[in-house]
């Protein structure tokens, strides 16, 4: 293996990407944010369709912080549901008690789930592998009964929910509410990624990384493990939690059953499929949770009527199937799958 | 005080259950160290078998001791075929996998059998003896099967050879096999008999709630703070856990009750059981992960 390295020991390639995003990411970023006037205009892509991709990008940017904490940090959570939903409900009541506009929720969502991920990280420090694992599922499986509590009813609504309303996008710009929200979206998970970036390849980072490959050895070198296990659990409760607000604002709806143990599931799958200690594999499991969540029902009536079984399928049997069939064959998603062939194909 | 004697009576029964998936739990805990999350799937996919069985005008004494078999089988198949690769995985792919195993038992009762609720008939004879105004027939019999099961496991496990196989597998799997146990097979039969006290604990407790794909996962939390109280790594701690959390739960619920009449504050009543299971099982976890009954594992760097 002939890697070129500089004077420090930093791979080449590493410190390159350091400075910037390369050219072709920037053409993808432009081209989407393009999309509302190109698709919008010629009719190519309905509000619909644009609800569908800012869904996408919302669980890309759940996803990532679950990848944050257990690809990045070595800590499993079976519970980002339960984030996501503090998340949505933060900028609901906001938005529906105090008639706060919708963007100045994203930052309050970001600080209240910050917290309360600290918190939540403060015991989870005695937890390890299947431990956090059974404490988080406790919290994934608690968090509905939660929102219905009495004494939170009064600005919770309680079972039925909050209903609020998409905003119109500003200074009369010629878009619909659904492309407005969905170049918002997209703006607020570009900035999420570039920092979610630059804190991977930061001291902090490297702190991270050091703990999920060996905590103790992590320890030896001089790094508080306490402090960066529950900092991250918070950073990582913070994404899922701005993800959470913003679903609740292009939802325009949030209720505790729509934060049920799937929910927790659904981003965990998306972290595993798109490839556990991988950024772009954040947007793959974003893209996959939102497809397998609108086009399991077809694939699977499809699966079942093509091989003539007697009773009807479910998405989530696919689901699993796939799961466990991933873990055999891409442990490392399919992202990692996909970067491990190309460094095949080229021979290196 | 005999509502609250009721209370205890009926957090007695509730704990029976607990204290019957808690062993599952803990018999694949002490062979393989992973915490099967599908575990609550299995046994409410083992229930729906036995009642699929009564449909078919089975006796239930018959149904349940072939369903228990079934899911016997079933536990072995999972251990071999599906975990079996993943020994050496790292345990983030392990609790994956159970996930889509829970996903897929879940999925399958459902479109199998569908979301309508079912009643279950309940086994035990519909008779009234002392203290009947205190605790149903049913609930009697659900003890009495959970206490009969963990005599029998102590049982096997203490008197015989393979039961002493299986504890040495589970001890020092190196040591074992080298003294011929074939681990391998120790560690599926864990599988096996963990789905077969599944298979028992499902069945008992469908004529409970009503027979549904969903009707695990309250329980199944419920099952894992009894694990976590008596300790995940001991059989008799478990069911000790089981109970112990059974009556806590009514109890609190009780007690949230009495509250709210009495003084008119409401703190928590039955809309919070589940919370209550989040707080035993984080509790328990900070504060002595070991439980009750468990022993300490020291970890070796």
């Amino acid at each position: 293996m002939a890697t070129t390295t500089t004077a420090n020991g930093i791979p080449a390639a590493k410190r390159l990407r350091a400075i910037g995003p390369p050219v072709w990411l920037w053409g993808v970023i432009v081209l989407l944010a393009l999309l509302p006037v190109v698709g919008g205009k010629t009719g190519l892509i309905s509000n619909y369709g644009f609800l569908q991709l800012s869904l996408m990008i919302v669980y890309a940017i759940a996803v990532l912080g679950l990848i944050l904490l257990t690809g990045f940090n070595g800590q499993i959570s079976l519970g980002h549901g339960a984030f996501f939903a503090v998340g949505a409900y933060t900028a609901a009541v906001l938005i529906d008690q105090a008639s706060w506009p919708y963007w100045a929720t994203l930052p309050v969502a970001a600080a209240v789930c910050f917290v309360v991920g600290y918190l939540f990280g403060l015991p989870a420090l005695r937890l390890e592998g299947h431990y956090l694992a059974l404490a988080t599922f406790a919290l994934a499986v608690a968090v509905p009964q939660f929102l219905k509590y009495r004494h939170f009813e009064w600005f919770t609504n309680g079972v039925q929910g909050i209903n609020i309303f998409k905003p119109d996008p500003p200074f009369g710009l010629p878009l619909s509410a659904d492309q407005w929200m969905y170049l918002v979206v997209l703006a607020v998970a570009i900035f999420m990624f570039w920092l979610a970036r630059n804190l991977l390849d930061s001291r902090t980072g490297r702190a991270m990384m050091a703990i999920r490959d060996h905590a103790m050895a992590a320890s030896t070198m001089g790094v508080n493990v306490a402090h960066y296990k529950t900092v991250v659990f918070g950073i990582s409760a913070l994404y899922t939690g701005v993800a959470g607000a913003l679903h609740a604002i292009i939802f325009e709806f949030v209720s505790p059953d729509s934060f049920r143990f799937e929910l927790s599931i659904a981003i965990l799958v998306g972290a595993v499929v798109g490839g556990i200690a991988s950024l772009p594999g954040a947007v793959v499991g974003g893209v996959f949770v939102q497809v397998i969540e609108k086009y399991a029902d077809a694939l699977t009536k499809q699966i079942t009527s093509a091989v003539h079984l007697p009773i009807d399928l479910e998405p989530w049997t696919i689901y699993g199937i796939a799961l466990i069939a991933l873990m055999y064959t891409m442990p490392m998603g399919i992202a990692g799958g996909l970067a491990l062939l190309w460094r095949r194909l080229r021979g290196s | 005080m005999e509502q609250l004697i009721q209370q205890v009576a009926s957090g007695l029964a509730n704990g029976a259950i607990y204290a019957c998936l808690a062993l599952a739990l803990v018999m694949i805990f002490v062979s393989t160290d992973h915490i099967n999350f599908a575990q609550g799937e299995l046994a409410m996919f083992s229930a729906f078998l036995v009642w699929q069985m009564l449909e078919w005008g089975a006796s239930f004494w018959i149904a349940l001791p072939a369903v228990a078999l079934c899911s016997f089988l079933i536990g072995v198949g999972i251990e071999r075929i599906i975990l079996r690769p993943l020994h050496n995985a790292p345990i983030l792919s392990v609790v994956v996998v159970f996930i889509g195993l829970l996903a897929i038992f879940h999925s399958l009762a459902g479109a199998i059998w569908g979301y309508t609720i079912k009643e279950f008939p309940s086994p035990f004879p519909n008779i009234s003896f002392v203290g009947s105004g205190y605790i149903g027939p049913h609930q009697i019999g659900m003890i009495a099967v959970t206490l009969l099961l963990l005599v029998f496991l102590f049982a096997f496990f203490r008197f015989t050879p393979l039961g002493l196989a299986m504890r040495a597998a589970a001890q020092n799997p190196v040591s074992a096999r080298l003294a011929g146990v074939r681990v391998d097979w120790m560690l599926a039969l864990g599988w096996g008999l963990a789905a077969a006290i599944g298979a028992v604990a499902g069945t008992l407790v469908a004529p409970a709630v009503y027979l549904e794909p969903n009707m695990m996962a309250s329980i199944l939390l419920y099952g894992f703070a009894g694990a976590l109280v008596g300790g995940i790594s001991s059989p008799g701690g478990a069911v000790a856990g089981g109970f112990i959390v059974g009556v806590l739960e009514n109890l609190v619920a009780y007690l949230g009750n009495l509250l709210e009449k009495t003084s008119g504050i409401y703190i928590i009543g039955n809309g919070e059981k589940l919370t209550v299971a989040l707080i035993i099982v984080i509790t328990v976890l900070t504060l002595k992960p070991s439980g009750l009954f468990g022993h300490v594992t020291v970890k070796r760097v």
